[in-house]
């Protein structure tokens, strides 16, 4: 027999002889993470579903989730911080991964180094087919994968090597070192050891009753400690909207949702990883739920919500000019019906944290968009001031906007009060995608309608979008669908009107967009039938009707400055007469179409405050401190932020240190929502430079032009041949131990919307077009995107090669949207049945920055997050309409529905 | 619990016997399928077992071991009748379940959407079984018996796949639809060995998966193929007999039949054109 029998597995960890005893069943990726240190690897799915746990096992990638751990023995096993210590090649790819940009969360960015190095050891010179082949089992959704295979066909560097790295400048990110060397810290990567584990119990059904058994005997015979509802000392409720707070940390009595917490159990690490909630004490009783729109809104259905009759959460609406007589004397008039489905924002890294009580205040830390929103919260849950709540954010792998909402935090806290201990906890893949927000489903109706000449005159939009069980940010959603569903056009007449509808499902809330994809999707569907029905060229059509500065929005806001609709649908024009030049049979089965879309998108909240406040410091010795609160989840606020700062205070963005969003430490910057971070937080760090500035010139009596250094211990002001010396250490420091300090916040400015929505809802908006050529295989119904050219108005480029990232990934995840993403609960709630775009999905994008600056904006600058995946998707639905004549109406638009559509279009 | 990890074959097949034991190779459908709470009893190991893993010639064929793993089989030095063996290979999940997962899982495991099984029905494969009374070898088309369940008795396990001599000169093709290009379950698939001799064919095996609860050769269309050039070749609805595919989140029932003509009419043509 085999001396492994006696438990120990002794293997080689990036040439280090290691020896452990691991459980039976464990899994490699445990094994290295818990027992040996090794949290460069990184574990999204436990499923070999998403590749971020690639090891290399005697030389070849694996994914180490899928591996015994006692398989390794006497393998040589590299993770990434290995490879990056110790391998020159992989040193290299590191520097190229920055210089790309090929980086943004940093979750799946071992995985990925891992696999590339795979293939650079056997193939130094890989082109991109053979690169997408070794990438293929690594997701990624943050980067829309281009600027990886960039990365590792040793393509030109694209980051400018630029001193000042000022606002303007392409410069590398500047977190990115962590993120390519395996250093960076999510949110499952800090907990100390020893830390309790947790685990949560879940409904079963999208609805049922449910009653518990003898919760002390179970705790008595297991040595678990279990919470439930009972043991909420505040509210057993919490919300992001208020007046909205709707939903309970443990479900009490009914469940509302499958994946919905009732309970959860703390315990000993061992203890917990042979956890198995069937054996749980507690009974369901599965109830008549319901799932769709239509079937909350009918007579009789069951209510989710007491207070909220007919299932409706609530509306948003906007009208202006006489729809209905404008409709009626327009000379031609389309309409259409749309669908889309529940969208899984599947970040690769799951929903981890720890909380631990330090002198009588809870701290938590965990992977968020929102720190500051996550403690208020809290204090609600728990029942405590905000001061005694402490939030430090980890690095987050990726958000979209579900990392908005809490999600571990409340049982993180309630656990390490009542155990008195550390606890951590990482929600698996699958409750993760079952438990935490989703893209609404919407139902639309649309009426557009045009004059001969080819303007539009009318537009009538209904919208039903599925809110889930608790309203999250679905009255968000319900404010934005109709302020936006005109798209970024002139529409004399309009009334929109979207809904949100509880369901039985998982809450929706906020998605890269805030409902405003899924309308565009209708709205720029419907402008390619009218201008096929005027006769004009679909381009042209757009572009006689694209928005204009000192012309009226359908909220009737005017902006005289700024709007760049019109010149992002104009520089698509030359790829747009030559796509369409070419023949759309492409070879027998195969045709090819080309299609446009616009959208647009207003940054910051809807006529509502939302402030972000930045400070910086100099300490005596000379630092200069910038506490940037702009959570980063790999979209750049950790680099755009500085980059602001530094040109306002007139410094080298490398001399500043950098404080994160830990509350304790850093002023609110707001959430990372609403694309407003370069926008708002940006504005809110250009006038704290300034304001610094103020401070540093006003001490050395030195004029608005004087350039300032930053050496050790001093200041040095240049001013016309003049230089001084600002000694610091003679300046007294503050409590916050700086000789000098500013604070500055700001506020977009808004008016509220009438009770037509008339207003000024946003102090900006950014605009976007995208073309998209594509080929369709009729005989099989798929859908091959070729190439994608996108023109994003920001006002000013803060960074080029940030935006071009922003972009690519925005299309990848409009793309999945528009062929492939469907969350159905109970059906797809793990990376293979749920798909997300790979590596091979994506074709090459061509970023078209145009600059059209906002008098708001900090230079100039407008958000871009999620402008960037409103017009990917009918851009898509438009080419496939190009190439085969079908309008899909319907998303996702897999290969068994575009086939039976064009089936039903050719037999009748 | 114990994770046993034996390199003696008889070891293993004792260990089986004893019963209370769980064989994991690749692990690639062993942990998604781990049930909460982990594994609950001993897990025996078959990847160190001597002589599983590897392709080898026979007496009368190619010999693959049960825990030879996907990329091995890409790697084999295999004649062009396994071309299409060698794609199903390379579209099973990525490169890192390539290095880890076993052609033996895959077939024991039994999905109606294993990725290389139509590829070895079209190869005519055979099972080899082994217990602690004796070995047993069945045609694989017998030995997976429906969804997710397969003819091993208890304390049994698969040894080997054995592949007999493919006719001199035939080649093959492996056709697969799925929604994304990496990574993904099949909607269907396609797989065909032939042999084209003066311009007509003269050997034919023709597998379908993923559209029914166990891939299945195409009988009715190969005995028709024989005889008539591959470019002749065109499908109708006798030849599809016995394939019921279901409706499910990946497509619908009647997608995949029409979907699965057009497949075998390009795997056709992709075997004769490479």
């Amino acid at each position: 027999m085999d001396k492994r029998l006696s438990g120990v597995t002794r293997f080689e960890l990036n040439g280090a002889a290691v020896e452990i005893a691991p459980r039976v069943g464990e899994r490699l990726s445990e094994a290295l993470r818990e027992r040996l240190g090794a949290r460069d690897v990184k574990v999204g799915c436990n499923a070999g579903d998403c590749g971020a746990c690639t090891v290399l096992v005697d030389g070849a990638p694996v994914c180490a989730c899928l591996m015994p751990a006692q398989q390794a023995e006497g393998a040589q096993v590299e993770t990434l911080a290995g490879l990056y210590s110790a391998e020159p090649l992989a040193r290299d790819l590191a520097a190229r991964f920055e210089a790309q940009g090929a980086a943004q969360c940093g979750i799946c960015t071992p995985g990925m180094m891992v696999s590339a190095v795979a293939l650079l050891r056997e193939e130094p010179a890989p082109d991109e087919a053979q690169v997408r082949d070794a990438l293929g089992g690594v997701l990624c959704r943050c980067t829309g994968y281009r600027k990886i295979i960039d990365a590792v066909t040793g393509a030109p560097g694209r980051a400018v090597d630029d001193a000042e790295g000022h606002s303007g400048a392409a410069i590398a990110k500047l977190d990115g070192a962590a993120k390519v060397s395996g250093r960076e810290s999510f949110g499952d990567d800090v907990a100390p050891e020893g830390a309790l584990h947790m685990r949560i119990v879940r409904s079963p059904h999208a609805r049922a009753g449910f009653v518990f058994g003898d919760l002390e005997g179970y705790a008595a015979a297991t040595g678990l400690t279990v919470l439930t509802a009972a043991d909420v000392p505040g509210r057993n409720v919490f919300g992001v909207i208020p007046g909205f707070e709707d939903q309970p940390v443990f479900a009490e009595a009914e469940t509302r949702f499958r994946g919905e917490a009732v309970a959860a159990v703390v315990g000993e690490a061992e203890a917990l990883a042979r956890f198995d909630s069937a054996d749980f004490p507690v009974t369901w009783e599965a109830r008549a739920a319901v799932s769709s729109v239509e079937e909350a809104m009918a007579a009789g259905a069951p209510q989710l919500h007491s207070d909220r009759a007919g299932n409706v959460m609530c509306g948003g609406f906007v009208a202006k000019g006489d729809v209905e007589a404008a409709l009626a004397e327009a000379d031609v008039v389309v309409e259409g019906a749309f669908e889309t489905a529940f969208v899984e924002h599947a970040y690769i890294e799951p929903e981890a944290g720890f909380a631990e009580v330090v002198e009588g205040r809870v701290h938590v830390h965990a992977c968020t968009q929102a720190p500051v929103m996550d403690r208020d919260a809290l204090e609600g849950i728990l029942g405590l001031p905000g001061e005694a709540i402490r939030i430090v954010p980890t690095a987050t792998g990726g958000g979209f906007g579900s990392k908005l909402d809490i999600s571990v935090q409340p049982y993180l806290a309630l656990a390490a009060i009542k155990t008195g201990r550390p606890v951590r906890l990482t929600y698996e893949r699958t409750e993760s995608m079952q438990s935490t927000t989703k893209r609404h489903p919407g139902k639309m109706k649309v009426r557009i309608g045009a004059d001969a000449t080819g303007r539009v005159t009318a537009m009538q939009f209904d919208g039903l979008f599925n809110t889930g069980a608790y309203a999250s940010w679905g009255p968000t959603v319900a404010n934005r669908v109709p302020v936006h569903a005109s798209g970024p056009y002139v529409v004399p007449n309009y009334r929109a009107e979207a809904k949100g509808i509880h369901t039985h499902n998982p809450p929706a809330g906020a998605f890269r967009g805030f409902g405003v994809p899924q309308a565009a999707v209708a709205q720029e569907s419907l402008y390619d039938a009218l201008a096929d029905r005027l006769g004009l060229d679909r381009l042209e059509f757009r572009i006689r009707n694209a928005l204009d500065n000192n012309v009226e929005t359908v909220c009737g806001q005017v902006f005289a400055q700024g709007v760049g609709i019109k010149a992002c649908l104009e520089a698509l024009r030359p790829a747009w007469e030559a796509e369409r030049a070419v023949a759309r049979d492409v070879r027998t089965g195969v045709k090819r179409g080309v299609g446009v879309a616009a959208g647009w998108y207003g940054c910051g909240n809807t006529s509502l405050p939302n402030p972000s406040t930045i400070r910086a410091g100099i300490t005596a010795a000379g630092r200069v401190v910038l506490h940037q609160g702009a959570s980063d989840i790999g979209q750049g606020s950790n680099t755009v932020i500085p980059q602001i700062f530094a040109r306002a205070l007139g410094v080298p963005v490398s001399v500043l240190s950098l404080v994160g969003g830990d509350t304790d430490l850093t002023p609110d910057a707001g959430k990372t929502s609403a694309s407003r971070q370069t926008f708002v937080s940006g504005n809110a760090a250009r006038l704290c430079g300034e304001a610094l500035r103020r401070l540093v010139l006003t001490r050395a009596n030195a004029g608005e032009g004087a350039e300032i250094s930053v050496t050790e211990g001093a200041l040095v002001i240049r001013e016309g041949g003049r230089e001084q010396r600002l000694e610091l250490a003679a300046l007294e420091a503050d409590g916050m131990g700086y000789v000098l300090r500013a604070e500055e916040s700001y506020d977009p400015p808004t008016k509220p919307l009438d009770e037509n929505g008339q207003g000024a809802p946003y102090a900006q908006f950014g605009y976007a077009a995208h073309l998209c050529v594509l080929e369709v295989d009729e005989a099989l119904g798929r859908v091959r995107p070729l190439k994608f050219v996108a023109a994003h108005d920001v006002g000013h480029a803060v960074n080029p090669l940030l935006i071009e990232g922003q972009v690519e990934g925005g299309i990848a995840q409009g793309l999945g949207m528009a062929l492939m993403e469907e969350y159905l609960p109970g059906r797809t709630e793990n990376l293979h049945d749920y798909l997300i775009p790979t590596v091979g999905d994506v074709p090459p994008i061509e970023t078209l920055i145009i600059e059209a600056p906002d008098a708001h904006g900090p230079y100039g600058a407008k958000g871009l997050g999620e402008h960037v995946l409103i017009p990917t998707a009918p851009a898509i639905l438009n080419a496939i309409r190009d190439a085969v004549g079908v309008q899909m109406t319907r998303l996702p638009v897999t290969p068994a529905r575009l086939w039976a559509a064009m089936k039903e279009a050719r037999d009748g | 619990m114990e994770y046993l990890a034996p390199h003696d074959l008889g070891e293993a097949l004792d260990l089986l016997a004893r019963g209370g034991v769980t064989p994991v190779a690749g692990g690639t459908d062993f942990y998604p399928a781990l049930p909460p709470g982990g594994a609950r009893e001993s897990l025996l190991d078959l990847t160190r077992i001597d002589g599983l893993r590897g392709v080898s010639r026979a007496d009368q064929g190619w010999r693959i071991g049960a825990a030879t793993r996907w990329s091995d089989i890409l790697h084999a030095d295999l004649p062009p009748a396994f071309d299409g063996l060698k794609s199903a290979a390379r579209q099973v999940g990525s490169v890192q379940i390539q290095n880890a997962g076993t052609v033996g899982g895959n077939i024991v495991n039994a999905s109606p959407a294993a990725d290389g099984v139509p590829a070895l029905l079209a190869l005519g494969a055979e099972v080899e079984l082994a217990s602690r009374h004796g070995r047993r070898r069945v045609p694989l088309g017998d030995f997976i018996t429906g969804v997710r369940a397969v003819d091993l008795a208890e304390g049994e396990m698969l040894l080997a796949v054995h592949v007999p001599a493919p006719p001199e000169g035939a080649v093959s093709a492996f056709e697969k639809l799925g929604s994304r290009e990496y990574l993904v379950i099949s909607i269907a698939m396609v797989a065909v060995v032939l042999r084209v001799v003066d311009g007509v064919v003269d050997h034919a095996a023709v597998a379908v998966g993923a559209c029914s609860p166990v891939a299945r050769r195409l009988a009715v269309l190969e005995r028709e193929m024989v005889g008539q050039a591959p470019g002749a070749v065109s499908i109708n609805a006798r030849h599809l007999d016995g394939l019921a595919p279901i409706d499910d989140v990946r497509g619908s029932g009647v997608y995949r039949m029409s979907a699965v003509a057009d497949l075998i009419e390009r795997a056709i043509k992709g075997a004769c054109h490479g």
